[in-house]
């Protein structure tokens, strides 16, 4: 199954403008999807017997730069049928207002190991994820403020007031 | 700051809620961070009717070294020693799975000359064989046996006294470098290592008498804690996690990566000898096997190392490794099988805008990647944990945790 069956897979299902780009020039190709319908792309190709693309091996949050103002995930499925790995992206901007977190749905409900993930995305990047059934932080303490894996993130100074040294 | 958004908290009000209310009816018990049964400081927040667990809920971050922050601004060599400390029971394979995404980004994995590829199989074998005797020792140990522990960390001993002749360090090793190795490996190193394989194989019948095939570690393992194989999948499970549920996934065979198609081992399963496929048992005895295939390798490659590969007096490990680590700009997942399952790590690397005295933009070089994740094994493999320790005994909980083997270094990162 290569990259062009699975775009015209996802196209006969979903229509034309559920694939908004595609990169081709690194080793490995990448799908850039339309961000509301993810989740539905993902149960699909989980769920094909063309694909069964059963096992989401990573799920990054991604900060693409001060200047872009743009925050994406990246998910990266693997197929234990057949032995193939496929990347898909999605991505849009937003501003850096720690009230308004670039906002994507969930796919937990879909892969159970999203759950985690995506917790850490929201715990690192502040990426919300909606529907999510327990969106806490998971590596940093609850009270934690910020998000330390944004580009513009300040390294606190003080937790409780007590002087990080 | 004040964020005013509640829609980010609603959650936490939503825990915290349900942990007030459990506090009325049952009971909350605390387990860990200091716990030496959760292996680490993990804290497991038990809700518990009497002896039975209602429900778990794991508490991570206090290992928490910020390992993605630190990669994006370090270049690819210096990242390295951070590698080690994420899974630092075996650090060799986290180091073999970073320098091999660097080196297929550069182009240049093809290039690594064998020796040195044996000599890197060798190492992540050997290492993989200290982590999963400590699977193993502290298995037993959670269990109530102490005697396996005590020839497990014995057998270790030996692993890490070669390893810190090659490398200089007891764990954590900064040996597997991109293009090449710190040093070759000490003279006399084959020959020691063949001495061990001679004398551990004996010792891991030893070790089976004493534990595998004991019955009061069969009654306390067998039939408890048992994943099934879709719940595996569906929740990333990987590496011994998932090969106890009975499906034949090892990375080493599937993507071939490094010299390991070369190399003749089996890939153990697990069969529910004990009891039900998937419960700790299986997965305890899936270890120990492997145990014994990492040593099948561990000989092959030393063949190969003391034969057609033999040492030249002017072979330098070093001789591949390139000046300066600039990957082409691209996204890169890179995966392997490291001891706890499936490792992984997923470069971006972009140019980097200035801004010159003219004012034009322009896109430089960098050695220094936009952003970093990696996949820990340990993560994925414990996020299953409130999945089957559901509705079972607080001392069976002890065995599932033991049985799924995770490093916190590598939960926390």
């Amino acid at each position: 199954m290569n990259l062009e069956e699975i775009k015209s897979i996802l196209i006969q299902k979903f229509g034309e403008n559920i694939i908004v780009g595609e990169e081709t020039t690194g080793l490995q190709p990448a799908l850039l999807i339309d961000p509301d319908r993810i989740a539905g792309v993902c149960l699909e190709l989980r769920d094909n017997p063309q694909t069964y693309f059963d096992f989401l091996s990573c799920l990054s949050g991604v900060d693409y730069g001060v200047e872009e103002n743009r925050f994406g995930v990246v998910y990266h499925l693997a197929s234990i049928p057949y032995q193939t790995q496929l990347t898909l992206k999605i991505s849009k901007e937003n501003n850096r207002d720690l009230d308004n977190l670039p906002s994507f749905p969930t796919i937990s409900s879909v892969y159970r190991s999203a759950d985690w993930h995506e917790r850490e995305a929201f715990d690192m990047e502040g990426i919300f994820f909606e529907g999510h059934p327990d969106l806490r932080r998971i590596l940093m303490p609850d009270d934690w403020e910020g998000y330390p894996l944004r580009k513009d993130y300040k390294t606190a100074e003080y937790y409780k007031g007590i002087k990080i040294d | 700051m004040n964020i005013t958004n509640s829609k980010y908290e609603e959650a936490l009000e939503r825990y915290n809620k349900k942990i007030t209310e459990a506090s009325a009816q049952e009971m909350v018990l605390n387990m860990g961070p200091q716990h030496p049964s959760t292996h680490g400081v993990l804290r497991l927040e038990l809700i518990t009717d009497g002896e039975i667990v209602k429900e778990v809920i794991p508490h991570m971050g206090y290992l928490h070294r910020c390992f993605e922050k630190h990669a994006e601004s370090l270049t690819y060599q210096q990242t390295i020693p951070f590698t080690d400390r994420m899974d630092y029971l075996a650090s060799m394979n986290n180091s073999h799975i970073w320098t091999m995404g660097v080196e297929r980004m550069m182009g240049i994995d093809k290039d690594i000359p064998k020796r040195i590829e044996y000599i890197r199989v060798l190492v992540c074998e050997l290492n993989r064989i200290a982590s999963h005797l400590i699977a193993i020792g502290t298995y037993g140990i959670d269990i109530g046996a102490f005697t396996p522990f005590l020839w497990c960390f014995r057998d270790r001993e030996h692993i890490m006294g070669m390893l810190e002749w090659a490398s200089g360090s007891r764990m954590l090793y900064n040996y597997i470098w991109v293009g090449g190795l710190f040093y070759d490996l000490p003279v006399g190193f084959e020959e020691r290592c063949r001495e061990f394989v001679d004398y551990f194989k004996p010792k891991l019948t030893e070790l089976n008498d004493l534990l595998t095939n004991n019955q009061i570690f069969i009654s306390r393992t067998a039939n408890v804690g048992v994943l099934p194989m879709d719940v595996a999948i569906n929740y990333g499970c990987s590496g011994p996690m998932l090969r106890g549920s009975g499906l034949k996934w090892d990375l080493r065979r599937i993507d071939g990566y490094s010299v390991y198609p070369e190399l003749e081992f089996e890939v153990p399963v697990g069969a529910g000898e004990m009891g039900t496929v998937g419960d700790c048992w299986d997965r305890y005895k899936v270890r120990v096997d492997e145990v014994a295939q990492s040593l099948r390798i561990v000989e092959q490659c030393l063949d190969r190392l003391q034969k057609e590969l033999k040492r030249t007096p002017d072979f330098d490990p070093r001789a591949k490794m390139p000046r300066k680590l600039v990957p082409k700009p691209q996204d890169f997942y890179i995966r392997g099988e490291g001891a706890k399952g499936e490792l992984g790590f997923y470069f971006i690397h972009q140019k980097v805008k200035a801004i010159d005295k003219t004012g034009n933009i322009r896109y430089d070089d960098t050695e220094i990647p936009l952003r970093v994740k990696s996949r820990g094994p340990s993560f994925c493999n414990l996020s299953v944990l409130p999945a089957i320790a559901k509705d079972v005994m607080i001392a069976d909980l002890i065995a599932i945790i033991g049985s799924i083997d995770f490093v916190l270094g590598e939960v926390d990162r």
